[in-house]
């Protein structure tokens, strides 16, 4: 039991580096092992699931410590609380589904890819269960290399450039919050009188901070995580390398990549900052609306489909990081579910618009139409899943939009209504959008490039089988999302209660300050009287 | 004196063995010419035994520091040898082996006799304690390098580049010879206290003369002198300008022993001339001029070969500013500085031990890269651009493989052995920070962003290898089996260093922590250091 999480971190890895070994004439195999390999790691963390004790969801579950470096205070760690296990949930559902889902669309470098993917999966699954910052750091890093392969080879005509921006912009911003770690480190090693890189013990380090030392924090942490979310103003690289990427690379870098930059702002920035964040979260939210805004309209006028999606990433991202930074339990859980529930639902539409792709080669939106004629199956999925995206009440988008607003609606202290009442276009932009798309590509005349016409097919059943799952699930978190949300509120609780702290002293701060400040004029005019 | 030869025997087996191969390499039997390497190869695994060993045969014990330098210079100077094992072949491709014997056209001899010279130059620096033993030493590595860059490829760009590195070297040379001489004379001595160790009895050095006379003007233009000069050694700014040419014009093998022998002696020298005034700098001297040079150079040397590297289309000349990338890197740690340990054990804070770790780690990585270039022909000529890697892992995965862990470890990404060689330089920088001084603080962000500029071009090789389809015209040369092991050597040591490179960070860490007076090193210490890096990496 103990070893279970260095298990369902490191299958995927070995056995994703074992594809390579099998010789070329066996290289078909590659895909039926990767499907077996994601299967079993799902199966391993559903058993986990299981296993899991919900009566207290905010412990460090399936704790497990091994010293690697003892010089550098750097261990092996693992350890996952609701929150981690959620995302490790959505991590290993999605990957079967998408392994299943390249099944036809990889023509050449089979191996390759399949033992990329499975890396990739190894590494995402280590970011959410590491309790080592080197350890978090190192697996966060080690997603670009599997994704950077992934784009570089496997994308389509801009391949290159999006991959290499893709590698550079992530790095950059990252390595600057390795110097910003690097620095509570040694703050640490000051205080404690040995180095360490526990996240736990490293946040108490940072809660004992000067304001100004927050905020210097903050800004590393941001660097790198902003990049990864992303937020406006450095979110370019994310819709190139979304339109690069093929169908896999996409599903898995909007429904998992994206998350691991929240994840790291709801696990070190939400902690370990909280006086910086009081005073910045106003900042970093008006940064959220402007991004939810700006790319909506940019959505507004994409002709190419995968890009509108692409962008739309980008808006619903701001939404989730609104939410965060609301600080309080109602935004706060609103932007977990929205990072589970946009995985889920941004996913499918990649997988969908990438069937459309494999059959007619294009993505052109004045190529394309009216498909709900001729493939009724596909565009049910469509249409079903872009009302999933765009939050429509009973399914799964809606609860995380909705607990997102309302908890920036009543961060009174930090954020307030106007935040959510001007994030709140975004919801009707996002409408007009998806609506504008759906109108076109769906229904409408029927078209698509000339010399495909006489071969148009409906989804098959194992594009079908890829679909069901996400749509089912879909459904149930749509319709019954409570019993996650009440697994989530302990730990996320925890992780606010300092800033939820901050936010009450300052408050009581202001007050005091009033009450001085009307005694002093009280007491002044008799002093001048004596 | 006795003690000090005592102490010099596997230098002198080296060196003995440098003569013998000479001779024995103009002999007319090619069998014979070509058994130059095997005893090449022998000269350094016995000198390796005596370096280790040699106290069990009655030899005098080295200081940790000496144990740890020389063992490393002598552990990738073998993985150097075996890279370099066909290179006469190389330069000589067209001669035929015993018809037209004539002793003025093989090389072999030669280039494997000036191979041992500059190792057992590099290991002589580590040995210093007066300034014109430093000033031979140091000569004794650079010397027999501009022979070996001349006349190690059948290429008109050779001699050139042999030529500049000459006459840029014995430029930087007298510059620092001038700085050394300016030492003598505020000082009055040659004599300095080599780092780790302390002054005997009555003993008058320029470290004592510094500590008690303060630094003055002619002493403080002496050591600025040397640093610069030495500059030249480790490739940084201001006298990096000579690198991209030399690394370019001399055979692969030859361009990777460049970037570490020499490399390594000028860093051992650095640490010499710093000790005589010693850390931290800031507090030294004339409002720490001293701190200042160093920062600027290292801050300079970082970005200038990060950039320059950018707008390079030849792979060699990337590789080659990357070289003085990592020299700024390395600055970093040797401004920052041993620990006055008041306990033993791990100090992440001693800025030597991470220079002494960041180099064995840039050692074998860089070796890895410069590998696989020395293995791959395109038309018959070395493989030197980006254009002649393209799509390498559709033909050779295996070396294609080899040097995406060099290069990813040269960039830094976690968990590969650079990465930890930056963690320990920039953990060692982020210790100076004690007062909150800023300068530190920005140091390492600048480190860190002359990183993330650093990833783009490695980056570009990675492409190159991995992404487009084959170029149809690079092949594997059949001819260098032992560059092929020398290359997957480094490879696997990069890999096995990654995951555990404990045993080396405390061999580090222990070499560098200088040992209170009163402990005399014993044999048991001795023996207590870690296996041979030899072993681990050959296996």
């Amino acid at each position: 039991m103990k070893t279970l999480l260095p298990i369902l971190v490191l299958l995927p890895v070995v056995c994703g580096f074992g594809l390579a070994l099998l010789p070329a004439s066996r290289a078909s195999l590659a895909k039926g092992l990767a499907l077996l390999v994601s299967l079993a790691v799902f199966a391993l963390s559903l058993a986990m699931c299981f296993r899991f004790d919900f009566a207290e969801p905010e412990v460090m579950q399936f704790f497990y410590v091994q010293n690697w470096l003892p010089q550098f205070g750097v261990a092996f760690s693992f350890g996952i609380d609701s929150i981690s296990l959620w995302l490790i949930m959505l991590t290993t559902f999605l990957m079967p589904i998408t392994v299943l889902g390249s099944f036809s669309a990889v023509k050449e470098r089979h191996k390759e890819f399949f033992m990329w993917l499975l890396v990739l999966e190894g590494a995402m699954l280590g970011v959410f269960a590491a309790r080592d910052l080197i350890l978090f750091y190192t697996f966060f890093e080690l997603t670009l290399i599997p994704m950077y392969f992934l784009i570089g080879i496997y994308g389509s005509t801009q391949k290159l450039w999006a991959s290499k921006k893709f590698f550079i912009f992530t790095l950059t911003g990252s390595l600057l919050t390795f110097a910003g770690l690097m620095w509570l480190a040694w703050i640490g090693s000051t205080k404690l009188g040995y180095w360490t890189f526990e996240i736990g013990q490293l946040t108490e380090v940072a809660l004992s901070l000067s304001a100004s030392q927050q905020a210097w924090l903050l800004g590393a942490l941001m660097a790198g995580f902003a990049v990864k979310v992303p937020l406006f103003p450095v979110h370019t690289w994310l819709p190139l390398a979304h339109t690069e990427a093929p169908t896999a690379g996409s599903v898995i870098l909007a429904g998992v990549l994206l998350k691991l930059g929240t994840y790291g702002l709801l696990r070190f920035a939400l902690p370990m900052t909280p006086e910086a964040l009081v005073t910045f979260a106003p900042l970093i939210a008006v940064l959220a609306i402007i991004g939810i805004i700006y790319t909506a309209l940019i959505c507004w006028v994409q002709q190419d489909v995968k890009k509108l999606v692409a962008y739309s990433s980008v808006s619903h991202l701001g939404f989730c990081v609104l939410g965060m930074f609301a600080l309080n339990l109602a935004g706060v859980t609103g932007s977990v579910l929205y990072m589970i529930n946009h995985g889920l639902s941004t996913g499918a539409l990649f997988l969908c618009i990438g069937m459309i792709y494999e059959r007619y080669h294009t993505r052109d939106m004045d190529e394309l139409g009216g498909l709900g004629k001729k493939m009724p199956v596909w565009a049910t999925f469509m249409v079903f899943f872009c009302m999933a995206s765009v939050g429509l009440p009973g399914l799964n988008g809606f609860v995380g939009e909705f607990l997102t607003l309302l908890g920036a609606f009543i961060a009174q202290d930090v954020l307030g209504p106007w935040y959510a009442g001007v994030a709140a276009i975004g919801l009707i932009l996002g409408a007009i959008y998806v609506l504008y798309m759906v109108g076109r590509v769906v229904v409408g005349p029927f078209k698509v490039p000339k010399k495909y016409e006489d071969h148009v097919t409906d989804l098959n059943a194992r594009e079908i089988a890829v679909l069901t799952p996400i749509a089912i699930a879909c459904v149930v978190l749509g319709v019954w999302p409570t019993p996650m949300i009440r697994t989530m509120e302990a730990p996320i609780n925890g992780l606010t209660a300092a800033v939820q702290h901050e936010i009450a002293e300052r408050k009581a701060d202001a007050e005091t300050t009033e009450l001085t400040l009307v005694i002093d004029a009280d007491v002044t005019p008799t002093e001048v009287v004596r | 004196m006795m003690t000090k030869i005592n102490t010099l025997w596997p230098e002198i087996v080296i060196l003995g063995m440098a003569f013998l191969v000479m001779i024995v390499g103009l002999s007319p039997s090619a069998k014979a010419r070509r058994f130059t390497f095997y005893m090449s190869a022998a000269a350094l695994v016995v000198a390796g035994y005596l370096v280790m060993r040699g106290d069990t045969l009655g030899l005098e014990p080295l200081s940790g520091m000496a144990m740890y330098l020389k063992l490393a210079i002598l552990a990738i100077g073998l993985l150097l040898l075996l890279a370099a094992a066909e290179v006469p072949d190389e330069a000589h491709a067209d001669l035929p082996d015993d018809k037209s014997f004539h002793p003025s056209l093989v090389s072999r001899g030669e280039f494997y006799g000036f191979f041992l010279m500059s190792l057992a130059g590099a290991m002589l620096c580590v040995d210093a304690d007066d300034l014109i033993w430093l000033f031979l030493a140091l000569e004794l590595t650079s010397l027999p390098t501009y022979v070996m860059v001349s006349i190690a490829r059948d290429r008109i760009e050779a001699p050139e580049a042999g030529v500049k590195y000459f006459f840029l070297g014995a430029f930087a040379a007298a510059i620092f010879l001038y700085g050394f001489t300016l030492l003598y004379g505020a000082t009055g001595t040659t004599l300095f206290v080599p780092f780790g160790q302390t002054a005997g009895e009555g003993a008058v050095t320029i470290n004592g003369v510094l500590a008690e006379q303060g630094i003055g003007s002619l002493a403080m233009l002496g050591l600025i002198l040397s640093i610069l000069g030495i500059c030249f050694k480790i490739a940084a700014v201001p006298m990096h300008a000579y690198a991209a040419d030399v690394y370019q014009g001399a055979a692969t093998p030859v361009t990777a022993f460049l970037a570490f022998v020499p490399k390594t002696a000028g860093i051992v020298a650095m640490i010499a001339v710093l000790n005589m005034v010693g850390w931290p700098l800031e507090n030294q001297g004339l409002d720490g001029a001293l701190f200042w040079l160093i920062w600027v150079l290292a801050v300079a040397t970082m970005f200038l070969g990060n950039t320059m590297a950018l707008r390079q289309k030849n792979v060699k000349r990337v590789l080659a500013f990357s070289s003085i990338a990592h020299s700024g890197y390395m600055l970093v740690g040797l401004l920052a500085g041993p620990v006055v340990a008041e306990h033993s054990g791990f100090h992440i804070s001693n800025g030597i031990a991470a220079v002494l770790f960041y180099l064995v780690a840039y050692g074998v990585m860089n070796l890895g890269a410069f590998g696989v270039l020395g293995i791959l022909r395109s038309k018959g000529e070395e493989c030197e651009t980006y254009d002649d890697l393209r799509g390498l892992v559709r033909r050779h995965p295996v070396l294609a493989t080899v040097m995406a862990v060099c290069v990813f470890s040269l960039t830094g990404l976690p968990p590969i052995l650079g990465f930890w060689g930056k963690l320990y330089l920039v953990g060692a920088a982020m210790s100076q920070a004690q007062g909150g001084q800023s300068e530190w603080v920005w140091l390492v962000v600048l480190l860190v962003m002359a990183s993330a500029i650093g990833a783009v071009y490695y980056l570009r090789i990675i492409a190159a290898c991995f992404l487009p389809d084959a170029n149809e015209e690079t092949v594997a040369s059949p001819k260098v089996p032992w560059r092929i092991v020398a290359s997957v050597a480094s490879a696997v040591g990069v890999v096995v260093l990654s995951v555990s490179s404990g045993w080396l960070l405390d061999a580090a860490n222990d070499a560098a922590s200088p040992k209170p007076q009163s402990a005399e090193p014993t044999a048991e210490q001795i023996t207590d250091e870690p296996t041979p890096v030899v072993s681990q990496l050959i296996d």
